[in-house]
């Protein structure tokens, strides 16, 4: 870091309680995937936000373009038929 | 994160037409979406900034980490400034989504590229002094943190919301330690008068030049970084801070505060914008001792960064090597 | 054995325990806002608050035992040298970067043993500090052990800090075996352990530390003792000058 130079960043995700998934909350730096480890507990846990920790290395992760949002994603809005309400069956009919 | 390529075909105009369209609909910009130049430099200019006056911030407090008077308030004050080393990071974070290092902010900020906030480069003299910076200094920051929750930039915004959210016990506990010191020995009510009467006119000029005056503003606003006014967000701070003051029996320094009914709101004296001009230029009374405490805290690691780096590295090799042994 | 010798000798060994948290949660303390990396700064100020906060659980009880006449700010604020309890080796100062980590390290291997011991207890009160304690002595030694381990086989500057700062503290450790009268009375009664019980245990963590760290283990023919009678360094008395300088200045003061 001297000349310039960080430590590798990392991606923090918490789970929160028993039951839930991981959630993004934020990156650190860290020379290792242990010290990763540690640095998300200290710096992203210091009030019990978690019960578990992933941390991936920013460069691991392969994400979706922005300008693709459209082409990737806008085709789901038509498939209504995927929702339970497109459905249409009798009030009197239960545990549908 | 990742960088990504710029794809599409549409005009420099177009993208700039959607870029205020979704700012204007209350959309968040996020690190890989198109933005102007001039915001994503205006980003990185005020984020760093932010980050490195948490940094800075937590020299002046840290002096009384190892004098603080009691058990509770030694693990009070380091459990904020620990804190704002966090908020420190969570910054250099959002300004990173952006294309610009921590290291090339943490350089610009010693080689005196960058600025921080103010009110850093007054020295913190008495214990009284703890109670004023957490009561006014952090009272101040988090009215304008929490005009920043709404900032456009996605992990600005995200970030802004979390540090409001931990910073909350920040203005309380400031303010604890000035009722301790205000209703306490007549020692103690000088200490709290003192600190009041020294940190009363730095913290008012923490939320940067009038309207008027201020270069950033306008273009700031339109692009939905900045929210209020730097003057109405003075004002607001002034009009919650002048009671709390009159509940500790202590006298603000500014004679010419005094309530106007008409506006509903406290007028006050005229700021000495030629000190803050001074201060931030690097004059004030604490800025060498900032600086030179910073570049050697930083000089000082450098040993450490690399031997971590140069373990971190062997350990990949190793790992690589075992894989291929394996094979 | 009276009562209250047995309740005296209870006050000396809660004192050793609150003074060693104290003592070394304040040379961490000092770190603050000075660490070489900024998430560093954070994880040596989260030990400190975990040694500060355990001084505190310690020194209250403490307080008890005494009979109420001082309180833990009282003990802590107002006791001068002669009269504190904690090994020298926790009073040493920070040096660099591989002093304090090696100083921790030492420290938490013996604290885990420690508190693994004491969390058995015939004392319910000490039991009951001693596994909250050893939680946290648990992840402080995960901390240390972690860095001494990247220090000795990071580059050669580290690797020399991190043997020199070995060489400087070893001869401090041997007080943190060294039993006396008051250990023997605690042992008696069911309350602590005798502290040279875990030396092998404690040998043995620290070796293996030190065999990945590839660094040496002293062959140290010096040792210095005393701070569990109160016979320090000189160190002590400047940091006690410091810490204490607000209560001893306005004794009248509440804070």
């Amino acid at each position: 870091m001297t000349a310039g130079h960080d430590w590798p960043l990392w991606e923090v995700f918490i789970r929160a309680r028993e039951g839930l998934s991981h959630k993004h909350v934020g990156s650190l730096h860290a020379s290792d995937a242990e010290m990763a480890l540690q640095h998300a507990r200290d710096v992203y846990t210091r009030r019990r936000e978690g019960e578990s920790i992933w941390v991936v290395q920013s460069t691991d992760i392969v994400a979706s373009a922005p300008a693709d949002k459209e082409s990737l994603f806008d085709p789901a809005d038509s498939k209504i038929y995927r929702h339970p309400t497109f459905y249409e069956v009798p009030d009197e009919v239960e545990c549908l | 994160m990742v960088q990504s390529q710029i794809t599409g075909n549409a005009s420099e105009a177009d993208e700039a037409a959607r870029f205020q369209s979704k700012v204007d609909r209350e959309i968040k910009i996020e690190p890989r979406d198109w933005m102007p130049e001039g915001y994503r430099k205006t980003l990185v200019r005020q984020i760093s900034q932010h980050a490195h006056s948490e940094i800075v911030g937590m020299l002046p407090e840290g002096c009384w980490v190892t004098r603080a008077p009691s058990l509770r308030r030694k693990v009070q004050l380091l459990a904020k400034i620990q804190d704002e080393g966090g908020h420190g990071l969570y910054l250099y974070s959002a300004a990173e989504t952006l294309g610009t290092s921590r290291a090339e902010m943490i350089d610009a900020l010693h080689e005196g590229r960058a600025k921080y906030s103010n009110i850093f480069n007054y020295p913190v003299l008495s214990w009284a002094d703890i109670g004023a910076i957490g009561w006014l200094v952090d009272g101040a920051a988090i009215i304008n943190q929490i005009a920043l929750c709404r900032c456009s930039y996605g992990p600005y915004a995200r970030a802004m919301e979390r540090i409001c959210r931990e910073e909350s016990f920040h203005q309380r506990q400031g303010y604890e330690i000035m009722m301790s010191m205000a209703f306490g020995t007549k020692d103690q009510k000088r200490m709290a008068q003192s600190a009041l009467d020294r940190w009363w006119w730095p913290s008012l000029m923490m939320f940067g030049p009038s309207d008027r005056e201020s270069a950033h503003s306008s273009q700031s606003m339109q692009w939905k970084i900045k929210r209020v006014s730097n003057d109405d967000l003075r004002q607001q701070f002034i009009d919650m801070t002048v009671p709390q003051a009159d509940y500790l029996g202590l006298k603000m320094p500014d004679p010419d505060l005094k309530w106007n009914e008409e506006r509903g709101h406290y007028d006050f004296g005229a700021i000495d914008w030629a000190e803050l001009k001074r201060v931030v230029s690097g004059d004030g009374p604490c800025n060498k001792e900032r600086m030179t405490a910073r570049v050697k805290a930083h000089e000082d690691g450098a040993w450490v960064r690399e031997a971590a780096a140069a373990y971190g590295e062997k350990q990949r090799l190793r790992k690589q090597a075992a894989k291929i042994a394996a094979e | 054995m009276t009562v209250e010798a047995q309740r005296e000798a209870l006050f000396e060994y809660l004192l050793r325990l609150g003074d060693n948290a104290l003592i070394l949660g304040h040379r961490l303390s000092e770190w603050c806002g000075k660490g070489p990396v900024l998430e560093e700064d954070i994880a040596l100020s989260n030990i400190a608050l975990d040694l500060v906060g355990q001084s505190t659980l310690w020194l209250e009880f403490a307080a008890t035992v005494e009979g109420g006449a001082r309180d833990a700010d009282a003990l802590a604020f107002k006791r001068d040298v002669l009269d504190w309890r904690n090994f020298l080796l926790v009073e040493q100062p920070n040096g660099d970067f591989a002093h304090t980590i090696v100083r921790q390290f030492l420290f938490d291997c013996f604290h885990v043993e420690l508190l693994q011991a004491l969390s058995k207890s015939a004392n319910q009160e000490i039991a009951g500090i001693a596994s909250k304690a050893l939680k946290e002595a648990l992840y402080h030694r995960r901390h240390s052990g972690q860095w001494v381990i990247r220090l000795g086989d990071g580059t050669e500057e580290s690797h020399a800090r991190a043997q020199a700062a070995l060489d400087a503290l070893w001869g401090y450790t041997r007080e943190l075996f060294e039993g006396d009268a008051i250990d023997e009375m605690m042992m008696q009664a069911g309350i602590a352990p005798d502290p040279g019980d875990f030396e092998e245990n404690w040998k043995q963590a620290v070796g293996a530390v030190l065999a990945e760290a590839t660094l040496t283990v002293p062959d140290a023919n010096w040792s210095i003792g005393g701070g569990k009678k109160g016979i320090h360094s000189e160190h002590l008395g400047f940091l006690l000058a410091e810490m204490q300088f607000l209560p001893r200045a306005y004794p009248d003061a509440q804070w």
